[in-house]
Order: C-alpha cells, then structure tokens, then sequence
C-alpha cells in the first residue's frame, strides 16, 4: 500500500531549480533510501514533502490525500514526522521535554485540566513522561535526561532527535543524514536502530550519504543528481547503474576511480 | 535523582550512570512548592508590619505589577514574543470596567467577564495580522499597537479625552477599605500568578517553549505555530486586562498618561530582569522595580537611565535574569509512573 | 491639494533620512535598532549645545552657523552609534533575536533618560529658527528655509546612495548583509564595516535632528520615540534593508499621513500612520521594493 506519493514535483529558488521532476512513493512499513551528491536536492525534497517549502509544481499526497502545500503541523497531524540535518533540539529544555514535544499532537489534555489540575492533567502529564522515558529507552540514550539537551555530545543529541520524532508516533519517519557525525560504533547502533524502528510498522525515508548503511537497511533506494531522479530500486540494482556510477564521479572519469566509486557505491565494509 | 538513568539499554553497551552533583540545599529550597506559600504569607502579613494608607497604596500597586509581569511572562517569557505594548491590554481592561461602571452603574465585579471578552478580542485584532511577521517586526508592531490604544483614549468621547475617566467604584462598591482592598488583590493576583505557573507547566505552557526555542522543530512535532502564539498573546490580554481592572477599582480615576510606553517597558523589566519564563523570578522583578522608585527616592532622575542601562547589562552578563527558570527538571516531574521520586 | 503634497514631500524627506539608518543597520546585521529614533533625539541636543556654544556666530549668520554645527553634529551622533553598537550590540552578536531587541529597548532607555539627566526634563528652544519668505509653487506655500532642508536631505542622501552602491565599503556592507561569515572569509573586517555602518546610519538621523530642531523650534528627551516609530514604518513601506525602498518609503509615508491628516483630523496623525504599517506589514510584508526570500530551513 501506497503511503507517500510524490509526483512530478518542481522547488525552484529564484532562477536555481533545486527539484526538477521528482517522483517517488514510500509504501507502508519500507525503508526508501534517497541518495545523491551534495546539492542534488535530496533536503529540498524532505522540505517540499513535510511542508516546510512550498514545491513551485507537482504533488504531494499522504495515504491517498492530498498534502501539497499545507503547513508543516498539518502534515505531522498526519502521520508524518522528521529530523533535521543539523539536529534542531528545544536546546534550553530538558532532555525529557524534547521528547515530549513528540506527544503534542495526541496527549489529550485542555487548557481547563492544566488550570486546575483535574485528574486527565495528571494522568497525561505522567503519560507524556513515561513515553518520554520510552523513547529514550528505545533509541538508547546515554546520560543525564532531566538536565537540558544542549549539554549532551553531539550523538546523543541525534537520538533525542529520532527519539522526538517517534514519540509522534507517526506513520512515515524522515530521517535526514541520521549517520552524519556519528563514530563507527555509533553507526553500528544507529543501523540497529533503524531496523528496529521498521519492525514497529513505521515507514521510513532516509537520506544518507553512508553508502554501507544504505546498502544495509534500504529496500528502495532512490537516486537524485540536479533536482532530478536518475535512478529509483532495489539496492543491488541501484549500485550497478551506470548513471549513478557517473553522477557520483562525473564523466571523464578512468577505470582506476569507476573501480573505487563502484566500490563506494557498493559499500561493502561501510 | 531516579534509577531511570542508569538503566541499561537492550544491545547497547552497559550504560555508566551518569550522576551529576545533587541540587544544593539553596536550590532545593528555591525550587520547593512551599516558597508561593511563603510569598502569599509575607504578602498578607505585611500590613501587619506598616499598614499606613500611603504604605497600603504602594504595596497595592505592587501586587499589581506582579500580575502585569506575570501575564507579560506568557508572551515574551514563556513563548519568545517580544511585547513592547503590553501597557494596551491593560489600558483596555481598565477602560473597559470603567466605562461600563461609570456609565451602566454596573458594579465593578460585574464587568469582569465582558473585560476578559474584550481584551481577548483586543489580544486577537492585535495578534492576529502581527503573529505571523518576524519577532523583530512584531515588537515594533505591538509598540505601535500600545500608541494606538493611547491615542484612541486619548481622543475619542466615550474614554472621557485627555482627563479619562473619574469616579470609578471600588471593587466591592466602598465597602473594602484601602487594608481590604490590598488583601482582595493578594489573593487575586496570587490566584494569578498560580494559574500562569500552571499554565506553563502543561501541555500549551510546553508547545510555548517549543516555539521559543525552534519554530521549526516545534511545527514539525505538529505544533500549529500560529495558533499557539495567539493563545499566549490572549492569555497575556486576559492577564493584563484584569490587572487593569484592579488598576481602575484601586486608582478610582484613569487617564491615558497611565498607559504610556513607559509602563510597557517598565513590566519587560521586571520580566527580564527577574528571569524570562521563571515565575519566582518575575514576582520578585516586578516587587523590585515597583518598590525602587520608594526605595531610591533621591535618585528619582537616576532611576530609568538606570533601569536603561541595566536591561543592557543583564542580556550581556546574565540573560537568563537574576533569579532563572529552572534548567534541571525535578525528579518528580521526570520519575515515570510508578517510580516514587527521591 | 498640492500644499498637501508638498508637506507631505516635505516630512517624508525627515522620515527618509532616518529611515535609512534604521535600514542600513537592519541590512547589514538584521538588527532592529530600537535606539535609532533616540540618535535623532541626540542629534538634536547636541546642535543645541553646540549652538550655544558658538553664540554670537548665529545671530548674523544663521544658516552658515546650522550647516556647521550640523557637519559637526553628525561627527557627534556617528560616533555615539558606533560606541553604542560597540558597548551594547557588539557582545551580543550571534545571541538570541530576543536578547538583542530587549538590549535595543534598554539603550533607547539609557540614551533618552540619560539626556534627561544632561538636559532635564523640559523643552528646549532652538537658539535659531530658520526664518525665510515663502512663495507659491503650483499653488504651494513653500518656505526658503524648508526647500533649504530639503535640499540638505537630498544630498545626503544621494551620498549615501553613492557610498553604499558605488564604493568600496559599499560593497563590503553588501557583502555582509548577504552573507556575513563568507565575508569575513574573503577578508572583510566584519568589525569595521559594521561599525562605520552604525556611523553613517547615526550620523543621518544626528542630522535630521539638527534640521528638526532648527525648523520645529522645540527639542524634548523623548523626541526620538515617535520618529524611531515613524522611521521603522517608513523602511517597512519602502522595504527594509533596500536603500531606494526606504527613501521611498519615507516620502510616501509622508505623503499618506498629509493627506490621512487632512482627511481624519491631526489627532489621528499617528494612529493613521501605524495603521498603514500594520496593513503593508500584513499585506506586503517585504515592502514595495524588498524582495521575497524564501527562507531556508
């Protein structure tokens, strides 16, 4: 089943075209991988499909409906969260009050309850706090989770940021370069991670620029040169393209660098 | 601090527990539930020490300044939007009682509802097309907002022009003297300030932090930006408003010369230099500036120049104000259903 | 009818000379410099010394005594914006939107009060008033003194124009507002521009207080709140941070606000204005000649 459709879509900056003719779907519970050079597009695309920019033409449609253009909590309402590639914590809150920031749009609680203090207050109060401690339990966070975000290193901040965005409970997750940054063994963790995310059910798009973790997790893999797709399948297939061989290394490229990115496009050892 | 911490992750490699040093005594002791307590009862007991009608006067002012603070807090602390005109909600909220009192003969009380009605309108005609602009853009906005106010009241018929508006009644009719009188605002600007605090601590008072931090972040968790802001503008409406009822029932007379830049920047003082978002913080920086002009009576010419240069110096030195909004969350806030907190 | 245009011409070229200081800054550091309308304010007072000072010189030669102290005036409030930015702005670049607008505030503060305690409380009167003999243009009553400010302003501002489109600095302030960090990599003293951008942008408004002075006649501490005000909504019309914009922001404000004023009542003067700048921030949010930016996430 179907869960999101891009078709035909277009983002242009000014002049620059930075999306030219994007299409591609996420089925229900699969992982897509979007790859390409820097600039390709691949960040634009997330903005187009999360609301954050609005694509100059073409369509966005969620489980059937039509999402083009809506605003960005719109678009969560749906079903539908994300990460940023830079992490874009809540830095001066908690740890646990970043990852509630995810129970918003279903805590049920109103204005009245939190005034006086009815019995619902509590309950979703304690609610919002245990799926906090959930979260952080399944993405594994290490360190201190009543103190402010902003003092934790760098790769746990990124959890507390995937943390967050499943505390939304949503139905397709994009993860934009969850792997950047990272050291090796926090990878390793992160590609677990990742699996375990798509055995709750949860779809999941992924930009990455880690060919190994690609290879690994994806079923689709999604390739973007120039705001346009070059190539869209199964990994193994995807690695082989010619096209994607040459837009990661150009035209004039010898044999001795075709091996080599043939090599990273495969990324064996990752 | 819970065991939460420390709990290892399946697969992850065994987790160290981290251990920060626990919360000094000092801390403790600022943080703890019983220190509103302790404010209301040195509020009430006050009068006990001096209860002159001039002493009564100025402490009555000063609670409430209290409540304007704390419903600027909502708007510029808790939420991140820079409010330079609060002194229109309050304008309206005085105006509003006092024209209906003067004019209907209805008792002061009985005008309250139709204040939080109007100031919540003023909160959405003001919030509505600025909201979506720039923070920057929209503290300009909203000082624009505060002439407009002054200068409607200052020309139109039914505000009573330049002289205002005299003969307001008290709160209770006469009955409540200035002792009875002081005693009423305490408690209403205690329930104030209590509600405010609440507010904050729940699901919008959280959707308000998100935005402050991270528009961004907070509407890709599915907060409606927009709407948000607009519930913090009302609830700084409501709060000024009502303030500016008591304003009316304690002054008896209002003109537009109350409602002038000057007290808008002088209730972001109190809120800055307390500590944005902290509730003690801003109680106590609005007790401070309103009793500093009788503390520092030689230096009345000093005073704003001071104030000038100290709004400057705290966002250097210390931005998160003298007495900040706590950083750490309690464990008790943080324990998960069934831990029982330290 | 054309006596509305005319003063309506005539203000806007005030409304323009600080707006762009207030345009200038915000171009270059997205700073709102709430204590702009108060450099105004300075620049007032400090042509009222400096006309006290020199006496004598001003009962014969009234208008060779303005442009001088004038000259000398913009060297005052120049310098007072460069040390403001230095003290108040400069620690606080990179620090939260909030905390640089709340600085702003309490600078605005400093400047008026501490004028206050300089000059106390009550208005001042200019020792010189720009006398002149007025004459009718296409059916305008139209002041010598007031075509000689015009004038004045119109210099100006075709210097700044020239300097920041033409020159060398000019380019570094463009360089800078598009993109401060790839700047400071290509060699340009962040620092420096900034600062002669602070310079530049006080010293106008420093001017319009001084001519301010010698038309109204009447100086107060608390002058430069309503202009700072005016100013921003001017930019705002024009396109803030676009030096033609805001010029012609200026003007059109004051044209607006001749004929608002002589369709509502004076009263309404400023009511009318802030209402045009609510409706073009809600309408046109970029301004007639700012360009739309999509922002980056």
């Amino acid at each position: 089943m179907t869960l999101l459709q891009v078709r035909d879509l277009r983002l242009a900056f000014g002049g620059v075209q930075a999306i030219d003719g994007l299409s591609f779907t996420v089925d229900a519970g699969e992982i897509v991988s979007v790859i390409g050079p820097n600039g390709a597009g691949k960040t634009s695309a997330f903005n187009c499909v999360t609301g954050f920019y609005k694509p100059t033409g073409g369509s966005v449609t969620l489980d059937g409906a039509p999402v083009t253009g809506r605003r960005p909590a719109k678009i969560a309402g749906l079903g539908v969260s994300r990460t940023f590639q830079n992490p874009r914590l809540f830095g001066e809150l908690s740890v646990l009050d970043n990852v509630r920031a995810g129970t918003h749009l279903w805590l049920k609680q109103n204005v009245f309850d939190a005034l006086v203090h009815t019995p619902r207050y509590r309950r979703s109060e304690q609610e919002a706090t245990d799926e906090a401690h959930r979260w952080l339990d399944f993405v594994g966070l290490r360190g201190d989770r009543a103190g402010l975000v902003r003092h934790l290193p760098y790769g746990e901040q990124r959890r507390v940021e995937i943390a967050r965005a499943l505390a939304r409970r949503p139905r397709l997750l994009l993860l934009d370069e969850p792997a950047a940054g990272l050291n090796h063994g926090e990878k390793g963790e992160l590609l677990d991670l990742i699996r375990r995310i798509r055995e709750l059910g949860t779809a999941i798009a992924l930009i990455e620029h880690d060919m190994g973790l690609v290879m690994e997790v994806s079923q689709r893999v999604v390739v973007l040169n120039f705001g346009k797709e070059i190539a869209d399948g199964p990994p193994e297939q995807v690695r082989q393209d010619p096209a994607v061989i040459e837009a990661y290394l150009g035209r004039d490229a010898d044999d001795a660098e075709l091996a080599a990115a043939r090599e990273e496009v495969r990324g064996v050892e990752g | 601090m819970s065991a939460v911490e420390n709990r290892p992750v399946d697969g992850g490699p065994p987790v160290k527990p981290v251990r920060g040093r626990g919360p000094s005594l000092v801390t403790r002791l600022l943080e703890s539930r019983r220190l509103g307590w302790g404010g209301l009862a040195l509020a009430l007991a006050a009068p006990l020490v001096i209860a002159t009608p001039y002493a009564l006067n100025v402490m009555t002012s000063a609670a409430i300044f209290v409540m304007l603070a704390v419903g600027l807090n909502i708007v510029v602390g808790y939420c991140g939007l820079l409010d330079l005109g609060y002194a229109a909600f309050f304008a309206v909220g005085a105006y509003t009682s006092g024209v209906l009192a003067t004019e209907l003969g209805l008792p002061l009380l009985a005008t309250v509802p139709i204040v939080v009605v109007v100031t919540v309108l003023a909160g959405i005609v003001i919030g509505a097309p600025t909201l979506r602009l720039r923070s920057d853009y929209l503290a300009i906005v909203t000082l624009g907002f505060g002439e407009i106010i002054r200068i409607c009241a200052n020309n139109l018929e039914i505000t009573g022009g330049p002289s205002g508006i005299y003969g307001i009644p008290g709160l209770w009719g006469d009955a409540l003297g200035p002792a009875g009188f002081y005693y009423a605002t305490v408690l209403i600007v205690a329930l104030a300030v209590l509600l405010a605090a609440r507010l904050g601590r729940s699901r919008l008072g959280r959707a308000w932090r998100f935005v402050r931090e991270d528009e961004d972040a907070a509407e890709a968790m599915g907060v409606h930006t927009y709407k948000v802001k607009l519930a913090a503008y009302i609830g700084g409406a409501i709060w000024g408003g009502l303030a500016g009822v008591l304003f009316a029932a304690q002054l008896s007379a209002i003109s537009p010369a109350s409602f002038t830049f000057l007290w808008s920047a002088l209730v972001l003082m109190a809120v800055v230099l307390g500590g944005m978002g902290s509730t003690p913080g801003v109680v106590i920086g609005a007790i401070v500036i309103s009793l500093a002009p009788e503390l520092l009576r030689g230096l009345a010419d000093y005073r704003f120049f001071v104030f000038g240069v100290l709004l400057i110096m705290v966002m250097i030195v210390r931005p998160q104000g003298l007495w900040p909004h706590r950083s750490r969350e309690t464990p008790h806030t943080a324990a998960r259903s069934g831990e029982a907190a330290e | 009818m054309s006596q509305l245009i005319w003063n309506g011409l005539f203000v806007g070229s005030f409304y323009a000379l600080v707006a762009l200081g207030y345009s200038m800054v915000y171009g270059v550091i997205k700073l709102l410099n709430f204590a702009h309308g108060d450099l105004y304010m300075l620049g007032a007072f400090s042509g009222f010394a400096m006309l006290g000072v020199l006496g004598g010189l001003v009962q014969s030669q009234s208008l060779l005594a303005l442009l001088l102290v004038l000259v000398a005036t913009m060297a005052v409030t120049g310098l007072a914006g460069v040390a403001l930015e230095r003290v108040a702005y400069r620690p606080l670049r990179g620090a939260p939107r909030l905390s640089l607008l709340i600085t702003a505030v309490g600078a605005s503060f400093a400047l008026e009060y501490g004028t206050r305690i300089v000059a106390g409380p009550n208005p001042k009167v200019y020792q010189v008033r720009l006398g002149g003999t007025s004459m009718e243009v296409f059916g305008a009553r139209v002041t010598v003194q007031q075509l000689v400010l015009v004038a004045i302003a119109i210099v100006l501002m075709a210097a700044l124009n020239w300097l920041v489109m033409r020159s060398r600095q000019g380019r570094a302030m463009r360089a800078i507002a598009l993109d401060p960090k790839a700047a400071r990599l290509m060699g340009v003293d962040v620092d420096a521009v900034i600062a002669r951008t602070f310079f530049i942008g006080s010293a106008l408004a420093g001017a319009a207080g001084v001519m301010a002075g010698g038309y109204y006649g009447k100086i107060d501490f608390l002058m430069g709140f309503i202009i700072g005000l005016k100013a921003f909504t001017a930019a705002v019309i024009g396109g803030i941070g676009n030096m033609q914009g805001t010029m012609l922001g200026g003007l059109l404000l004051g044209l607006l606000e001749s004929f608002g004023t002589d369709w509502l009542g004076g009263q309404w003067r400023d009511v009318f204005a802030f209402g045009c700048l609510i409706l073009f921030l809600t309408v046109r949010p970029t301004g007639l000649l700012g360009e739309r930016v999509t922002e980056r996430v």
